[in-house]
């Protein structure tokens, strides 16, 4: 296939529609990365409770038949490893990044252990069944030229991450709990002395997370693939939480980022079909997060700068006409 | 009348085993302003902290109006009608001084926040208690004097009708202050009870109605203002006679130390903090920087320091260009420098007492041992500085975050003068400490000066600044309005004239006495 072909296939709706499928994974866990950075408990366990969700969702949909109680015990697993997270930080005072990492090291380890137990195979859940979750159509949009195929069709997850960024936004600045989180996260003190719990707020921030985070997990195999396949987050969860700081710690702001490294994700599939070695094709997203972070950074400081020159000029100015 | 809080045999045993409260039976009438004054770590915030709730006395009752009291959590106070003002500020600084208001109990509607009505709220509690903010604005925008009246409204808003204020003063100007005090009488006017801390005993004699002095947790005495003096006090903190004026040998002023030249400055919002600042410092001499807080001091004194850069000017330390470098660089050019902000710049709180006194030099002899750091050394000057400065603490190795406020800034003040400078830079030495500490941080900026030291000092403090320096610029806005070459010869009032921009020396006039 040559370069214009690519090139022209990225402008088509199929290649947006895949995009955000492919940011869908890393919307959810941002939402949820963003709740507990704002609360001033970061949760690193993102990515370990993808991995679980992910895993139990396919479990129990193939043991069960029912992709209902897939996804329930997928966000029940989520959401308890956070609770797990919390009671170490919150009650026993563990550190939340060593406490964060033990659980990732422990879902990699985890999931291929219990992989191997129930299918004797170590690398992915062919042997299973995995319920799907169901697309979603919409008479009227998905007549629209070509809008419609980029929206509609869509499984539910990627409906519920545009939703539930829209409900977190409302959470986080129209409701007094959201308020309150906010505030435990910027001065903890202050909301302690104006009766506020803080321990209760970061909990309940870290299991909102869980929630979210398990959503992304099931999406990577319970929609987007109907398998569980080891590590197959890939740094997802790393990457949602790049997402945030990109995304200025806002809620759109942390979607659109997540977007942008969805895109670049799905411009790495696509160009897997040029004769570029495809190490290094697979690398552009993480490539993309580490300049789109430096390229932030740089953009920052350039407004400062350019702001204060700005002054000097009219303040050179000003001087000149008084003299 | 019965008392509206009364406090018998209070304990309090901090687990790490300091007893900050040793029996104090402690009352307040209702409709009075009472004032708490004792030494650093005398136990008076403890105090009032067990009073709010967020301390629980080791033994001890707490009565309030009349019933005995639990309080497990800042909550219950409140619901009782108690409200308390930090001696640091507790506030959420992206926030807007309305959602301050509010915070913890923000009004609602149909489960969403009403923020109108947080700000109509907000106007009408400013209005009823003639406390002026703004309600819209950041309160990481809003000056010290608004943050001040953001807390009292804070408790105001929660229906506060006993108002402790832990010393509300020790940041505000003078003219602050007296719109402080004015809002404190009209509080009364209304009906509430004020409690209120403070180290300067001219605010004790002026807006207090009976005083309760504190010494090491016990309570020395309670007297009716009228029958205090402001010595007769200080001897109740101290428990000995204290020198409320400094004694001063006449300057010899020596060789130029620093040079300051033509230093601007513009911050990143664009505004114009300091505008062409040129001055010299002399070995020998107190030079002293009187000005409101908010003309540029601040910045100037970060700039000279090293933890700001400036946009243009020039800064010569013994001919050394001292401008943009590090911190480390303008130390080891021989500065040294007591931070205003001495919680963030100051201080490493986690850390410990003797950790905090060697951030300066731990990477020389004799305090660095190979590629490691010399322990013993270490603790001997923990020892040394502990015993000569009157930190008050059982061991050098506990955290600095245990200490009294007061004592946090004993700590840096031992690292400063210890340190040998050719340069010291004060920045606020005497805020929030007693007057015995006071006594002896002025004695030491003295001494610096007489033993050959350039010292220059920043005080927000204008007695301060009169009574010390040899010599005072005044800068408004941004940019020095006068220079007076013998501070003693100068009036409050001809300073203030200078210091409001209301006067300005001419260049021509400066250049010579700069
Ligand atoms: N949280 C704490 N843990 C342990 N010790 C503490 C704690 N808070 C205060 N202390 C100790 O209790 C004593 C009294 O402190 P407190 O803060 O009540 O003093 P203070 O009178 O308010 O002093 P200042 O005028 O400096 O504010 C001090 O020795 C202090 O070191
Ligand atoms: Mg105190």
């Amino acid at each position: 296939m040559s370069f214009d072909v690519v090139l022209r296939s990225i402008f088509s709706a199929a290649f947006l529609a895949s995009v955000l499928r492919i940011s869908t994974p890393l919307i959810l866990p941002a939402l949820g990365g963003l709740i507990t950075d704002l609360s001033g408990a970061v949760n690193i366990a993102l990515e370990g409770i993808m991995l679980t969700s992910a895993f139990t969702g396919v479990v129990v949909s193939a043991y069960s038949g029912s992709v209902f109680l897939g996804v329930l015990a997928g966000v029940a697993s989520g959401v308890l490893i956070s609770f797990v997270l919390g009671w170490f930080h919150l009650h026993l005072e563990t550190n939340i990044i060593l406490a964060g990492i033990a659980i990732n090291i422990l879902a990699t380890g985890g999931t291929i252990f219990l992989l191997y137990v129930l299918t004797g195979d170590k690398g992915n859940s062919q042997s299973l069944a995995s319920g799907r979750v169901p697309n979603i159509n919409i008479p009227l949009i998905q007549d629209i030229p070509f809008l419609g195929r980029v929206i509609s069709g869509q499984h539910i997850f990627v409906w519920l991450a545009f939703i539930l960024t829209w409900l977190v936004s409302i959470y986080l600045y129209r409701t007094p709990w959201g308020t309150h989180l906010r505030a435990v996260g910027e001065n903890p003190q202050a909301a302690e002395t104006m009766g506020i719990n803080v321990k209760r707020t970061r909990m309940i921030a870290l299991l909102i997370s869980g929630f979210l985070a398990s959503f992304g997990g099931m999406t990577m195999s319970m929609a987007y693939l109907t398998i569980f396949q080891r590590e197959m987050t890939a740094g997802r969860g790393f990457i949602a939480l790049a997402a945030v700081y990109l995304g200025g710690r806002k809620p759109w702001g942390t979607l659109l980022a997540a977007i942008l490294f969805g895109f670049a994700d799905a411009l790495s599939h696509q160009l897997g079909s040029l004769r570029i070695p495809s190490q290094l094709v697979q690398t552009i997203p993480y490539i993309v997060t580490i300049l789109a972070l430096v390229i932030y950074n740089l953009r920052e400081q350039a407004v400062k700068r350019e702001r204060r020159r700005k002054f000097q000029e009219q303040h050179m100015q000003s001087m000149a006409s008084v003299e | 009348m019965p008392p509206i809080i009364e406090l018998k045999a209070i304990y309090k045993i901090y687990p790490n085993g300091v007893m900050a409260n040793k029996g104090v039976n402690f009352s307040v009438e209702p409709g009075e302003i009472h004032a708490l004054v004792g030494e650093n770590g005398a136990g008076k915030s403890t105090l009032m902290k067990i009073i709010y709730g967020m301390e629980q006395p080791t033994q001890g009752q707490v009565v309030v109006e009349g019933l005995e009291r639990h309080f497990h959590s800042s909550r219950d106070a409140i619901d009782a009608g108690i409200g308390m003002v930090h001696q640091n500020f507790m506030l959420v600084p992206s926030f807007t001084v309305a959602e301050n208001i509010v915070l913890g109990q923000e009004p609602t509607q149909r489960g969403l926040l009403n923020k109108q009505k947080a700000i109509d709220e907000t106007i009408q509690i400013s209005e009823q208690y003639g406390l002026r903010v703004e309600p819209k604005a950041i309160v990481d925008s809003i000056n010290v004097g608004m943050r001040q009246r953001v807390e009292i409204l804070k408790a105001l808003y929660r229906g506060a009708n006993i108002l402790i204020l832990d010393e509300p003063t020790a940041v505000l100007t003078p003219q602050e202050t007296q719109e402080l005090f004015l809002a404190i009488r009209k509080l009364v006017e209304q009906g509430k009870t004020v409690i209120f801390i403070t180290h300067k005993l001219r605010e004790v004699m002026e807006v207090s109605d009976r005083v309760t002095v504190l010494r090491q947790g016990e309570v020395v005495g309670t007297l009716p203002t009228s029958e205090a003096t402001r010595e007769s006090l200080a001897r109740m903190m101290v428990g000995r006679d204290v020198l409320l004026r400094v004694e001063k040998p006449p300057a010899q002023r020596g060789r130029k130390v620093m040079e300051v030249q033509r230093l601007t400055y513009i911050n990143d919002t664009g505004r114009s903090v300091l505008n062409d600042v040129s001055f010299n410092i002399y070995a020998g001499e107190i030079l002293g920087i009187a000005g409101v807080e908010g003309n540029g001091q601040t910045e100037l004194v970060e700039i000279m320091t090293g933890l700001r850069p400036s946009t243009s000017g020039n800064a010569l330390v013994n001919g050394k260009a001292v401008l943009n470098k590090t911190p480390r660089e303008v130390r080891m050019a021989g500065v040294s420098h007591i931070p205003e902000d001495r919680l963030t710049n100051g201080l490493a709180l986690e850390a410990s007492i003797n950790e905090n006194l060697i951030v300066d030099r731990y990477f020389r002899p004799p305090y660095k041992k190979g590629a490691s750091i010399d322990y013993k050394q270490v603790a001997e000057l923990g020892a040394k500085s502990i015993e000569k400065y009157g930190i008050l603490t059982p061991d050098g190795e506990l955290p600095v975050a245990s200490l009294s406020g007061g004592n946090m800034q004993k700590v840096i003040v031992a690292r400063e003068f210890t340190s040998d400078p050719e340069l010291l830079i004060a920045a606020q030495p005497t805020r929030g400490i007693d007057v015995g500490a006071t006594e002896f941080v002025r004695e030491q900026l003295v001494k610096q000066r007489t033993d050959g030291t350039a010292v220059l000092l920043v005080s927000a403090d204008l007695g301060e600044v009169m009574s010390l320096s040899d010599r005072i610029i005044t800068m408004f806005e941004g940019e020095i309005t006068g220079v007076f070459p013998d501070a003693a010869s100068v009036t409050e009032e001809e300073l203030g004239l200078y210091m409001l921009g209301i006067k300005h020396q001419s260049k021509e006039e400066m250049e010579e006495l700069l």
